[in-house]
């Protein structure tokens, strides 16, 4: 029990170093960095680079680290921050998450993608405490943590510089109107913010004695939980809360086994976004500080592209297998329209009603789930599980996402985060129903009628046959009432509800729509691959589906199913794109966002 | 039957009384105006009346149904329409698109309105076939909406047809209050609450506006009013409330209550030594000369 308090306490202070910087940052800039992980597994690599190329001791690798990760911070509001000033804060949300790609990749290139084992350059001491064991590391991590609170507190509250940043913090006009640079503030802030972040890498990197280049976006969800939990914002808070964190996830460990270390932490997300979105420390369930008003991208208007020319397209794709005879290159497509799918599926929340999602794989994952479950244990039919899964998922998503429909903004795409995570832990732990993390093999091939879709050609008409049905299908819902008024929705919450537009009812039914329509996807992948697992359906993923949607345009279903056949096919057809995939996903993603927000097909204004 | 009657309303931020035991009524065909310095509580109290926000005490009927503490939405499909003070206009959406989402609650009753976890998922899910399918009976609903849509924009004469399917955001600010009040129009609504609805015009736009609230007047609708301009007021206004600090000051005729000098105590603050309230007859009646003057060249100001 003690040892899991102060397994708890050491983790704690590793979660406080990530949440301080993201509170901060939330703080200052009103955004939520989502390139946070990134820059923290970056100061794990620069360590373990230091430690074992350079076989530095122990503080110089500290030094180093600190630096380096502080000018990383700088890099990040330079390139992902500074150039969108005045775009929304959803803007700035999807720069950060490019920032964060492009770091990913980047360290995957240079340091490559395996784990890393890393040693700590100080002897292993274990000292017994009462009834348990506290080694040199935990030591260290504990003061390291302290000495950074301490100097924070000092820095905060004593220095001028401390002044700004807390006057920028409380309110960014007042403070740029009584002489304070609030972008040196704000820069100050991230180069902060980043330095202990690489810090909270290293340690980590020590503490488990292990790098590898994802492993970020834990770190982040675990960060934005305990800031989160002391409310964003609230420095000390986040300190809690980290506490709160780190302590709740050991008990859980204890008791219920390692792999519910991170479904406890999922739900102490969700739980404190649903319940106490102002945090645990917030006087009253204080509103939710974001805008009422405006719409987060400019929008545009769509490309009208006539009807002929859709049909032509229609055309053309469907008789493409009678002339290209590449089975390799109609697999391809056949993967661009799953993927299409998903993207107009997607479309429908975040580019038509406004509600940005960042946990899209999640509802791919429950029509995958569905239909392999049906097929492979019901022994249904293919044609039967196609029907049944994405009402299954629909019902699922929108039970699952109800609850979190009230927030906004930032706050919403963290919670779409934790219930994409959440769907795949429940996936990894729910082992009687979905086999857990061993995944479900076996899944057969898709037949239709007693006949099996086994050729390249045939899979391809399949896949493009629900493709066309799905854009349909979002082109009359975009085009009809419904479509009005998840428009009203994304423009104007309160204005909608004034002009009887329940917001309940109509998130409800973009979600739900778009969950059935993913759930297609899903079906397919499933069939496809014949092999699923929890780790199929990443947050990478979602953020890949995000792209294309950006790439298309928002509020553009041809422009979702465009931004999905570029994604998908031109890293395929230039190989040596796909190594750098993501490297290419962020940089689109920060050029689109600046020199073109209304996406490839929509009309300039 | 009042067509809205609010009863002791009450609504606390912190421990700041927003709306104290505000109570006012408005008859078919009447407008009420609220008039009253800034933080007086006359936008909360239109934030209360639509359910935008919930009251913490109070009633409030319209046509004798009590509406307070419904969802907003609800409230608006029964019949309650409102302006905002800052124009809130759907900006990617056309101004045709703009008015027809004002007669949304109109569309949503033909296809069925929720209540309940169950019936409302089954309403959703017919709302999506309806959309999907397009009934004959959606085509020609849609179609008489777009034919009362351009009637209605008929009446700001030439500001907004021409602009029929340009986006809302590349109005001008005058535009959109007009877009704004059209949409407001769609719902057909029993009572319609404007919030200052020429802040920000210029005379000849004010002029413009108080001609088209007189038609809306004679078209027979009942109106609650937020107005500083109080030339405005005394032109369309059957009945005057003035708020401060949350509660009701004076009301009356708009000739009384310019007359009454605790309004102008209200806006200016006490003069002199601070004469004692209820004063002569005679101080009583320079001061609200004087105070009506202070008001009428001052409204610019508020």
């Amino acid at each position: 029990m003690l040892d899991q308090l102060i397994n708890g306490l050491v983790v704690g202070n590793l979660y406080a170093l990530t949440a301080v910087g993201i509170t901060q940052i939330y703080g200052v800039a009103n955004v939520i960095n989502f390139a946070h992980g990134s820059i923290y597994m970056v100061g794990a690599f620069v360590g373990w680079m230091a430690v074992t190329w350079f076989g530095l001791p122990l503080l110089p690798t500290l030094g180093l680290v600190l630096a380096a990760s502080a000018l990383l911070g700088l890099l990040v509001e330079r390139v992902a921050i500074r150039p969108y000033t005045g775009s929304g804060r959803t803007v700035l949300l999807l720069t950060t998450i490019a920032a964060g790609l492009i770091l990913e990749q980047a360290a995957q290139l240079i340091w490559g993608p395996e784990t890393k084992a890393f040693h700590a350059p100080i002897a292993d001491v274990r000292f017994r405490v009462g009834g348990g064991f506290i080694g040199t590391l935990d030591l260290v991590i504990l003061a390291v943590g302290l000495t950074t609170a301490l100097v924070l507190w000092l820095f905060l509250k004593r220095s001028r510089l401390g002044w700004a940043v807390r006057a920028t913090a409380q309110d960014r006009e007042a403070a740029l109107q009584m002489g304070v640079d609030v972008h040196q503030v704000s820069r100050i802030s991230f180069a902060m913010a980043g330095a202990l972040a690489g810090v909270s890498g290293l340690l980590v990197g020590l503490y488990y004695h292990s790098v590898y280049h994802t492993m970020g976006f834990s770190a982040s969800l675990k960060g934005f939980t305990a800031a989160l939990l002391g409310g964003l914002g609230n420095i000390p808070g986040a300190i809690l809360g980290a506490y709160l964190l780190g302590t709740a996830e050991s008990l859980a460990v204890a008791w219920l086994g390692s792999t519910w270390r991170d479904l406890v932490g999922i739900a102490l997300l969700l739980g404190v976004l649903l319940f106490r979105p102002g945090g645990l420390f917030a006087a009253t369930r204080a509103l939710l500080p974001e805008p009422t008003v405006g719409t987060f991208i400019p929008i545009g208007r769509p490309l009208r592209i006539p009807r002929w020319a859709l049909l032509a397209a229609a055309a053309a794709a469907l008789v493409l297998p009678l002339v290209v005879r590449n089975g390799y290159w109609l697999q391809v497509l056949a993967t661009a329209w799953i993927f299409g799918l998903l993207a107009i599926s997607l479309n429908l929340i975040t580019g038509t009603a406004g509600q940005i999602s960042l946990g899209h794989a999640g509802f791919l994952a429950l029509g995958a789930y569905a239909s392999a479950i049906l097929t492979t244990r019901l022994q249904l039919p293919f044609l039967l599980a196609l029907v049944v899964s994405p009402l299954i998922a629909a019902a699922i998503g929108v039970v699952i996402c109800y609850p979190a429909l009230r927030l906004r903004g930032q706050y919403l795409a963290v919670a779409t985060i934790g219930l994409g995570q959440g769907i795949a832990l429940v996936a990894l732990n729910w082992t009687s129903l979905t086999r857990g993390a061993l995944g479900i093999s076996n899944i057969a091939p898709p037949t239709l009628f007693g006949v099996e879709i086994a050729s390249a050609a045939g899979f391809y008409w399949l896949t493009l046959l629900l493709l066309i049905g799905g854009v349909w299908v979002a082109e009359r819902l975009s085009g009809s009432y419904l479509g009005r008024a998840f428009r009203a929705v994304r423009e104007d919450e309160v204005a909608a509800r004034a002009f009887g537009v329940g917001l309940e009812r109509y998130k409800s039914i973009a979600f739900g729509l778009s969950a059935f329509i993913a759930a297609f996807a899903g079906v397919l992948l499933a069939h496809s691959y014949t092999y699923i697992a929890p780790d199929t359906f990443t947050h990478a993923l979602s953020l890949q589906v995000l792209t294309m949607v950006v790439l298309g345009g928002l509020d553009s279903t041809m422009g979702a199913v465009v931004g999905a056949l570029a994604l998908i096919a031109i890293p395929e057809s230039a190989r040596f794109l796909a190594e750098y995939r993501f490297l290419v996903y962020g940089l689109l993603l920060l050029a689109m966002l600046r020199f073109r927000p209304r996406g490839l097909l929509s009309a300039a204004s | 039957m009042k067509v809205l009657s609010v009863r002791n309303l009450t609504k606390r931020f912190g421990g700041l009384d927003a709306v104290k035991s505000v109570s006012l009524e408005v008859g078919p065909g009447e407008t009420v105006a609220i008039i009253g310095p800034n933080g007086a509580g006359k936008t909360t109290l239109f934030q209360l009346i639509t359910g935008a926000e919930r009251p913490d005490g109070g009633e409030v009927y319209l046509d004798g149904e009590r509406i307070d503490g419904l969802p907003a939405h609800v409230i608006a499909a029964k019949g309650v329409a409102r302006t905002f003070q800052n124009g809130r206009v759907y900006g990617n959406l056309t101004v045709l698109e703009n008015v027809l989402l004002g007669a949304h609650s109109r569309l949503q009753a033909e296809f069925g309105r929720p209540a309940g976890p169950v019936s409302g998922a089954l309403g959703a899910i017919r709302e999506v076939v309806t959309a999907l399918s397009r009934p004959a009976r959606l085509r020609r609903l849609e179609a008489e909406l777009v034919e009362e849509a351009m009637e209605i924009l008929s009446l700001f004469g030439d500001r907004l047809l021409p602009r029929l399917h340009q986006p809302a955001y590349s109005l001008s600010y005058a535009n959109r209050r007009r877009t704004e009040l059209a949409r407001a129009l769609a719902l057909r609504p029993k009572i319609l609450l404007l919030d200052e609805p020429t802040a920000g015009m210029n005379p000849t736009e004010t002029e413009e506006m108080t001609e088209l609230i007189r038609r809306l007047q004679a078209r027979g609708h009942a109106i609650l009013l937020i107005e500083h301009k109080l030339d405005l007021v005394s032109a369309v206004a059957h009945w005057v409330v003035a708020l401060e600090a949350g509660q009701v000051l004076v009301e009356g005729t708009p000739e009384t209550v310019w007359a009454d000098r605790r309004l102008v105590e209200a806006y200016v603050g006490r003069t002199g030594g601070g004469a004692p309230k209820g004063g002569t007859a005679r101080d009583g009646d320079s001061g609200a000369a004087g105070g009506r003057h202070l008001l009428r060249t001052g409204a610019g100001a508020f």
